[in-house]
This record gives C-alpha cells, sequence and structure tokens, in this order.
C-alpha cells in the first residue's frame, strides 16, 4: 500500500490507486454497484441457459409485472434511510385498491376515486408518522397499527374481490405504447416517473438531503436545526402516498380488487430496498439501487418460472440474497467504524 | 390501593377482567363452564385451549424482546415444524403408532431448535439487526415449509397426533395444559436461578453486562434457540388441530400477535424488564377480544381493525407525551420535572 501512495507521479495516480480512492469515497455504492452486478450475472446466466431470456419482451413484462413493488420500494427507501421501518405499505395496498375497485363499482368516476384512494394511503401514512414521531412510539410498532388497521378495513370494504369495469383503470394496464419490440404500459410509465421524482427529491432537495441527516444521526441533525419533525412526519405520509399509487397499479393489473392482496409483500419491499444497497440502519441509500433491488427480485422471479420449478424457490432465494446483503452491509459498516 | 395500581400487571389485568365482565354481560353463557364425560366445555375454556399456541409463541418472544431483539420469524418456523411432523407421519405405514408420532414430534422439534439457532447465530456472533436476521428466515422459512409438503396440504388422520391439540388431561385441554406447564418451566428456570436476571441485563445494556462478565452472547443465542423451539412446538400444536400442514396459512402475523401480547402484557420493545405473567395475560386478553369480536358478529377477517385500535391505545399509554398531558391534567405540581422528556421534541417543532 505505501509503495503504491509513493510511487505514482501526483499528476497522473495508478489505476489501482484511483480505484482506491473511488472506493473509498464511494463506500456506500459498494452495495448498489454488487447488486447491479447480481442482476448482470442472472441475466448473463439465464441467457446461456435458456437461449431466449433476454428478449425485449421479456424485460418490458419485467416491468409490468414488478410495477406496484417498484412503486412500493421507493416509499420504503424514503423511511428506511430515515433509520425508520413501515411494515404497513402491502396491507395499505390492499386496502386502497379494494377501496378503488368498489367506489368504481358503485359509478364514482375514476378522476375522484383514485385521489381519494391515494389519500386514504396519505392518512394512513400520517397516522404512523405522528405516532413514530409525537409519541415515541417505534416505527416497527407504529407501523403494526398501520398494518393491522389497513388489513381490517380492505376487510371492511369487501369480503370478497370485486371486479373493476372502469375503462379508465383498465386503460392505465391494457395500452402498450411499442417502440419495435418493447413496449411499455401506462403503470409501468407510473412507476419509472415515481422512481425518477424519488432520485430527484433524494438528490437535489432540502428535504432530501435532511431524510439523509436524519438518518446519519438524528442528534446532529436536530442541532444543525434541521426540521425532523416535519421531515420524519412526511416520509411516512410519502410511503404511504406510494402504497395508494401501488394499490392503484396493482388493481389495473390484475382487473379487480381483492382484500387478501400483498399479504407479506412489505417484506418483499424490504428485500428489494436492501438488496438495492440501502443500510437499514438508516442514512445511506438510493431510490435508483431499490429499483435495481426489484429488477433483481423480478428476474429471480421470472427465471423461476422460466425452469417451471416451485414458485417457492423463489423466496429461498430472495432470503439468502437478502442473508449475502446484509452481511456485506454489516461488513461495510464495520469497516467505517474501524476507521471513524 | 395505591400498591395494587402501581403493579405493573395491574392495567393488564383490569382490561382482562373487563373483557370477561362486559362479555358475561352481553351473554351470560360466557361464563357457563358444563362437565361432559370428565372434560369441561365452555366459551372459556374454547378460549385456554385456542391460546396454547399463541402462548408458546408470545413466551418465547418475551425471552427474546427481554434480550432487546425480536424474533420475525416465529410463523414461518410454526409452518416448518408442522410441515415436518406432519410428512413424516403421512408417510410411515401406521399412523396411529405412538413411536412414529413421537418420531415425528421428536424431528419437528429438532428441525425448530436448528432454525432458532440460525437466527441466534446471526444476531449474537455476525451482530446483524434482529429485525433484519430474523427477517430472512421469515422470507425463506415459507419457502421451504412449501418444498418440504411438495406445494400441496398434508393431510393425516392419526389419532395420537390429535390428541395433542383436541384431547383432554385432568378435565383441561392438553394444548392447554401443555402450554401451561412450558410455561411454568420457563417462568422457574428464568426466575428461579440467575437466567432471568442476566436476560434483563444484556437487554438493558448489553455493553455493560459484557464488561461485568456476564456471557451477554450465549444468553441472546439461548433466547432464539427458546424461541425456535417453542415456535416448533406451536406449530405441532396448530397442524394437530386442523390435521394438516398448511404452508402458507400455518402462523400467519402470528409474529404480530404475539409481539402484542407481549407488549399488552407490559413488557418494553426496548429490552430489559419482563414479565412472563403479563405475557399470559396479554395472550388471553388477545384470545377474549378475538373471540369477542366474533360474538359480536364481526367477520373475523375484519378483527384487525380492533387490534389497531388496541395497539394504538396501548402504545399512547406507554408514551411519555401523553404521561405529560396527564400529569398536566390531574396535578400540577410534577408536572414541571417530568416535562422533559418531551422537550427535545418541541425543539424540533
Amino acid at each position: 500500500m505505501t509503495t503504491l501512495d509513493i510511487a505514482p507521479a501526483p499528476e497522473r495516480p495508478s489505476l489501482a490507486s484511483r480505484y482506491n480512492t473511488f472506493m473509498s469515497r464511494h463506500a456506500s455504492l459498494m452495495p448498489t454497484f454488487a447488486a447491479i452486478a447480481i442482476l448482470i450475472v442472472i441475466f448473463v446466466g439465464a441467457q446461456i441457459y435458456f437461449g431466449n431470456f433476454v428478449t425485449p419482451r421479456n424485460i418490458s413484462s419485467l416491468l409490468l409485472d414488478n410495477a406496484y413493488l417498484l412503486i412500493l420500494a421507493v416509499g420504503m427507501t424514503f423511511v428506511i434511510i430515515t433509520g425508520g421501518i413501515d411494515l404497513a405499505v402491502g396491507s395499505v395496498m390492499a386496502f386502497t385498491g379494494i377501496w378503488l375497485a368498489s367506489l368504481l363499482a358503485g359509478g364514482t368516476p375514476a378522476v375522484i376515486a383514485i385521489p381519494v384512494i391515494v389519500l386514504g394511503g396519505a392518512v394512513i401514512g400520517l397516522l404512523i408518522g405522528v405516532l413514530v414521531q409525537y409519541f415515541d412510539v417505534q416505527p416497527f410498532i407504529a407501523s403494526l397499527a398501520g398494518l393491522f388497521l389497513a388489513r381490517g378495513l380492505a376487510y371492511v370494504v369487501s369480503l370478497s374481490s370485486i371486479k373493476v369495469e372502469n375503462e379508465a383503470v383498465l386503460w392505465l394496464q391494457s395500452t402498450r405504447w411499442h417502440l419495435g419490440s418493447w413496449y411499455i404500459t401506462p403503470t409501468g410509465v407510473l412507476a419509472l416517473s415515481v422512481v425518477a421524482i424519488g432520485a430527484l427529491v433524494m438528490h437535489f432537495t432540502r428535504f432530501g438531503r435532511t431524510i439523509y441527516a436524519i438518518g446519519g444521526n438524528e442528534q446532529s441533525a436536530r442541532l444543525m436545526g434541521l426540521n425532523i419533525a416535519r421531515t420524519k412526519v412526511a416520509v411516512y405520509v410519502i410511503s404511504g402516498v406510494c402504497a395508494g399509487l401501488a394499490g392503484l397499479v396493482l388493481t389495473a393489473y390484475s382487473g379487480a380488487g381483492y382484500p387478501r392482496n400483498g399479504i407479506g409483500t412489505e417484506l418483499d419491499a424490504i428485500a428489494a430496498v436492501v438488496i438495492g444497497g440501502t443500510l437499514l440502519t438508516g442514512g445511506r441509500g438510493y431510490v435508483l439501487g431499490s429499483m435495481v433491488g426489484v429488477f433483481v427480485y423480478g428476474t429471480i422471479n421470472t427465471v423461476i418460472s422460466f425452469m417451471g420449478a416451485e414458485q417457492s424457490w423463489t423466496r429461498i432465494i430472495v432470503g439468502f440474497l437478502l442473508l449475502v446483503f446484509i452481511v456485506v452491509q454489516r461488513a461495510i459498516v464495520a469497516r467505517a467504524e474501524r476507521r471513524g | 390501593m395505591k400498591t395494587i395500581v402501581k403493579h405493573r400487571l395491574f392495567w393488564p389485568s383490569a382490561s382482562l377482567l373487563a373483557l370477561i365482565v362486559i362479555n358475561t354481560i352481553a351473554r351470560g353463557s360466557f361464563v357457563k363452564i358444563t362437565v361432559r364425560d370428565g372434560e369441561l366445555y365452555g366459551a372459556l375454556i374454547d378460549i385456554l385451549r385456542n391460546s396454547a399456541p399463541l402462548m408458546l409463541v408470545a413466551l418465547g418472544m418475551t425471552i427474546v424482546i427481554a434480550t432487546r431483539g425480536i424474533d420475525l420469524s416465529v410463523g414461518a418456523i410454526m409452518a416448518v415444524s408442522g410441515a415436518v411432523s406432519l410428512q413424516i407421519i403421512a408417510g410411515s405405514d401406521e399412523p396411529d403408532n405412538i413411536g412414529v408420532v413421537a418420531t415425528a414430534v421428536l424431528a419437528a422439534l429438532g428441525v425448530s431448535l436448528v432454525l432458532g439457532a440460525w437466527n441466534g447465530f446471526l444476531v449474537s456472533v455476525v451482530g446483524i439487526q434482529p429485525i433484519i436476521a430474523t427477517l430472512v428466515l421469515m422470507l425463506a422459512g415459507r419457502g421451504v415449509a412449501l418444498l418440504i409438503t411438495g406445494g400441496f396440504i398434508t393431510t393425516v388422520n392419526s389419532e395420537p397426533y390429535e390428541f395433542i391439540a383436541t384431547g383432554y388431561l385432568l378435565l383441561l385441554p392438553f394444548a392447554f395444559v401443555l402450554a401451561m406447564v412450558i410455561v411454568a418451566v420457563v417462568g422457574f428456570v428464568e426466575r428461579r436461578s440467575a437466567l432471568g436476571v442476566l436476560t434483563e441485563a444484556v437487554g438493558i445494556n448489553p455493553e455493560a453486562s459484557r464488561l461485568a462478565g456476564v456471557r451477554s452472547r450465549g444468553i441472546v443465542w439461548g433466547a432464539y434457540i427458546v424461541s425456535g423451539v417453542l415456535a416448533g412446538i406451536a406449530g405441532i400444536l396448530y397442524s394437530s388441530n386442523i390435521r394438516a400442514a398448511d404452508a402458507n396459512a400455518a402462523g400467519l402475523l402470528i409474529e404480530l400477535y404475539a409481539i402484542l401480547a407481549v407488549v399488552l402484557g407490559g413488557t418494553s420493545l426496548m429490552g430489559g424488564k419482563f414479565s412472563i405473567a403479563g405475557t399470559v395475560i396479554g395472550v388471553l386478553i388477545i384470545q377474549t377480544l378475538e373471540s369477542t369480536i366474533l360474538f359480536l358478529g364481526v367477520p373475523s377477517a375484519q378483527s384487525p381493525v380492533f387490534f389497531a385500535l388496541v395497539v394504538v391505545i396501548v402504545v399512547l399509554i406507554q408514551s411519555p407525551r401523553v404521561h405529560t398531558w396527564g400529569r398536566k391534567l390531574f396535578g400540577g405540581s410534577r408536572s414541571r420535572d417530568s416535562s422533559k422528556p418531551s422537550s427535545d421534541v418541541e425543539v424540533a417543532a
């Protein structure tokens, strides 16, 4: 190491030392790079194995099938970077989804029904945020209350599934904008816009920087005079809004609202966020990383259905990947602590 | 009177009693217990019988939470344990043979022990946050259970196995007796030896207890093993009750109800002081509430709304800010020094 530091001329550092500098400056990017590498490995491996895996059609349907998870993961990223967690998203998605279907079946026009259900998601998020911030409830327990509440409300709306016949909502799913053999649906566009807005807010606004500061060290952020209370409540509201949008997308995707939807989806979202390189202790992570995490999850799903294997393998493999990533994260944090 | 109100079990016990009284007023038959063929029957007995799996899971959860941890994987361990034991019984030629059933139960418990040890390894040796470490198994466990049953719901007809959940011993349901014996054993070991105090020490301050010479790693590891084994027994009870191993439905959301029971019983999620008696009362409150909701004619699927209300009320009662409000309302003299905890929030706002 010492020879490397001395040997190269100052204006022309060697490739190795450049690599070292880059890595030490961007240590928090490492897990996300690892997720991208894994995604590429899965793609290449599946392409070699199946021969027809990486096709425009397959990759387009990857976005289509996982649009709701992508939206949930963006909201979850905001919450996790502040050091919190939101267990309610799966249930809120089920509740808003069935509520939308029920409103539409009752004759409410889509332009009213959609904002109403997104607002419904936001209100549950607000409830969780207020419990966390103003009543010192642990995020885990507060969002647990949100989970129970939303799941129960979903069944209050309807005990069985409700078919959607509204054209505007079905249009979201059935329209395919083609570019060659690539296609994208309005739900896909919606999901990608949520990702883009999330990433922009995170990196180019004061609000986004406050979120990172809270996750890094809440006490220091408070002493810096940042508005902790408003930001912490806001991330849960954002997560609730995302869950509301996910409810819309899922209802459009399946053409029906169903109160049993999304059981355990909060765990899939958390797993995708962690695989995408966000640290569960907060302070580090990227919205774009979470998108990669969702694609890793979705690709594993597709590979398993290609192989015709049991779907239960998806969960086992995702569980295993989650383990690998948290061990890697643990090592990174431990290294950072030794330096600090 | 004041010492009774101050006792940590006062509020949980009072809520349980209130629930029972309300039920009795609403329907007199609620407290009626009849004896038939040396077996007790009645709504209260049903509550006791049905509470057994949650009781065991919540007991393990209490120990884990006392070490400042949490175990999300209990539902998945229940599914695996039920799948293992039923698969062995279904695969044998004589499902009514006690030896076969004993082998199946022991195998299921062994697997649960290994899964609990795995959680404990991740938390105590690798040093991963408990929520995440157990999330791995929560995700993967159900997949494993589905693989064991081959994606089907394995069903069996085995009399000795069914006895575990539906049989009677000394007038009482065997499942309840079993749960109570295990609660008594765990309570005895924790409270009549130093183990309970050491567990609390680890939960209150892991670093200080380590410096004081407590082997915190072993204690934390042990807590997850206990939780795993207890979840395994709960899985056997569940599968014995429905005579089937349903990898998707077994123990679904039970981790959340177990955590709720622990919190209702007065054990703080921040670790440290724990109360096994409190957890038992918490479980009975949940089970009675469930039975009340059913009686009110609300579909059981909608019952989570009520549990959400219960969680919100319980956490609000525990919250320092509400305590401050309470003191301001009921006597101003002590309010000055006690308003401190919330001052940092006000700075932020």
